[in-house]
């Protein structure tokens, strides 16, 4: 750091810390968006097809998936393959690729949150500046398969994007508070990725809410449910539920809240565990 | 940034956790906790806190080169940390104003998959250099590093002195009113150590301020204007260079004998 002028520890209050360290980070965004795309990068240097290597592995995923459970589901592949297309998609390279690397947001960078006076913040940008480079990579195979069927969602399809923004909030607070965690707890990673997992099966990704009947109304206690609505909904042409959108905000903020109030709680601690 | 530099220490103390085993493990934890909350014997873990700094008081003004001096464990490196904004701790004040820059670790921020080009241009970036002052930078840096050809390779490829030469050089670049230093800055082969030392030189009468690590009595006497003798986190001596090393030699000669 060439400008780094500390706060008086003693007057300052640790609320106030953790919230200077959050504007540092949004001023620096151009590092950000230079660290994430270097890790995008490196992570497929040296291979021939870069980052559509994983959507290349998604497209066999869905071919295969599509298939069986086209049958499963008694449905045609026209009506099921641009949704579940979609879905993965969204899943995979959106919420859980966002749950998932927040855990390690800290521990990657241990070395230079050591030896560097960066803000932790930062950090959190990075990782959500490679997820999204990552996820526009992805977004292809939807976006082919809905050529493919000649499907268009139209101009309600714009409606997806305050969806996304607000996912960038929560992939930020995610950082903040599941990077804070696990630099702390390391068993914490795997138990995350376990939950994900059970995510995925509970939630309408692979299977259409509807077909639930009648026990629908279930997926009130599923909040991830509401969340990939938000996003899913536009772009299948339909504005998202009233419901759906009020229950997805309000469970972001209250994440946001726990999320920040923990991240200014442990922030000067996090140099000593990761 | 016209104000004058100035580091404050007063009272300041920093102690930090030190976790292992099963301090780790969230479901240890939580087995515990609640192990001690039906009235079972609660036991701490494995979570050892270490006073690392403690009753730490001086003030640094412009034109002051410092020296810390202490044996291994004596806090050397915490107290740079500790100045360098990357250890925080709320015990005591820890006053620090001015531009500052760190050279602590020689690796800082480098990856090793990336290019020496490339690392040169994410260091500017971290720097928030514009792109004239990183163009000077990339130029700057491949003349005093000499890697030739190797600037265009992934860094890990590098032989150890290339590395050093790479870091070094990109350390150094910046003009700091603060300087903190590491003992690793003085490691490294003669003709590097030469073309090393006229490098730093040049950085350190620019800065107003230094603090510097070392092992190397020479180089304190070389550098510093005062010292600081660490000694289990406390200051045992603060002083004139050559009467605190004095006492140190003395003291160094003492246990040897």
């Amino acid at each position: 750091m060439n400008v780094a002028v500390l706060p008086d520890p003693s007057v300052v209050p640790v609320r106030r810390t953790a919230w200077a360290d959050l504007r540092e980070a949004a001023r620096l965004w151009r590092l950000a968006v230079t660290l994430g795309w270097l890790d995008v990068k490196l992570r497929y240097r040296g291979s021939l097809l870069g980052p559509f290597w994983l959507t290349l592995s998604s497209l066999l995923m869905l071919g295969s998936m599509g298939l069986i459970y086209a049958r499963l589901f008694h449905v045609t592949l026209r009506e099921y393959l641009p949704f579940l297309a979609l879905s993965l998609a969204l899943w995979q390279t959106g919420l859980a690729a966002l749950l998932q690397e927040s855990c390690t947001c800290f521990i990657d960078v241990e070395g230079s949150i050591r030896s560097v006076r960066l803000p932790y913040g930062l950090q959190a940008l990075r990782v959500l500046v490679r997820n999204a480079i990552v996820f526009a990579h992805n977004i292809v195979v939807p976006l082919g398969v809905f050529i493919a069927f000649g499907l268009w969602p139209g101009a309600v399809a714009l409606l997806a994007l305050p969806g996304l923004a607000l996912w960038a909030v929560d992939g930020l607070a995610s950082c903040l508070l599941l990077g804070s965690l696990c630099a702390r707890y390391r068993d914490l990673p795997p138990i995350v990725s376990a939950l994900t997992q059970i995510a995925f099966y509970v939630t309408p990704i692979i299977w259409r809410p509807e077909q639930l009947g009648s026990h629908a109304r279930l997926l009130v206690f599923n909040p991830f449910f509401d969340l990939l609505e938000v996003v899913r909904a536009p772009l299948l042409g339909h504005a998202p539920a009233l419901r759906d959108v009020a229950v997805a905000v309000g469970v972001s903020g209250v994440f946001c809240g726990v999320a920040v109030l923990v991240f200014a709680r442990v922030r000067s601690k996090l140099a000593f565990w990761v | 940034m016209s104000m004058s530099p100035l580091i404050r220490l007063d009272g300041y103390g920093l102690s930090f956790p030190v976790l292992h085993g099963s301090a780790r493990s969230l479901k240890k934890t939580l087995f515990r906790q609640m192990r001690g909350a039906v009235g079972g014997t609660m036991q701490d873990g494995d979570v050892i806190t270490v006073q690392a700094l403690e009753e730490v008081s001086f003030t640094l003004r412009p034109g002051e080169r410092v020296g810390l001096i202490g044996y291994n464990g004596a806090g050397k490196s915490t107290l740079l940390r500790a100045l360098a904004g990357i250890y925080e701790s709320d015990v005591g004040v820890l006053d620090v104003r001015g531009r500052l820059h760190a050279l602590l670790d020689p690796q800082a921020g480098m990856s090793g998959e990336l290019t020496g080009r490339e690392n040169i241009h994410l260091f500017a970036r971290m720097l928030g250099f514009d792109r004239a002052a990183t163009r000077q930078l990339e130029t700057d840096v491949e003349v005093f590093a000499e890697l030739g050809a190797f600037l265009d390779l992934p860094v890990a490829l590098y032989s150890s002195g290339m590395a050093v030469r790479l870091g070094f050089g990109l350390a150094t670049a910046p003009r700091p009113q603060i300087l903190l230093m590491d003992e690793w800055f003085m490691a490294g082969d003669q003709h590097f150590q030469d073309r090393a030392q006229e490098r730093l030189e040049e950085m350190v009468v620019a800065a107003d301020i230094m603090v510097l690590t070392s092992h190397s009595l020479p180089v304190m006497r070389k550098w510093c204007t005062r010292i600081l003798w660490l000694e289990h986190g406390r200051v045992r001596m603060d002083g004139g260079t050559d009467e605190v090393l004095d006492a140190y030699e003395a003291d160094t000669a003492a246990l040897a004998g």
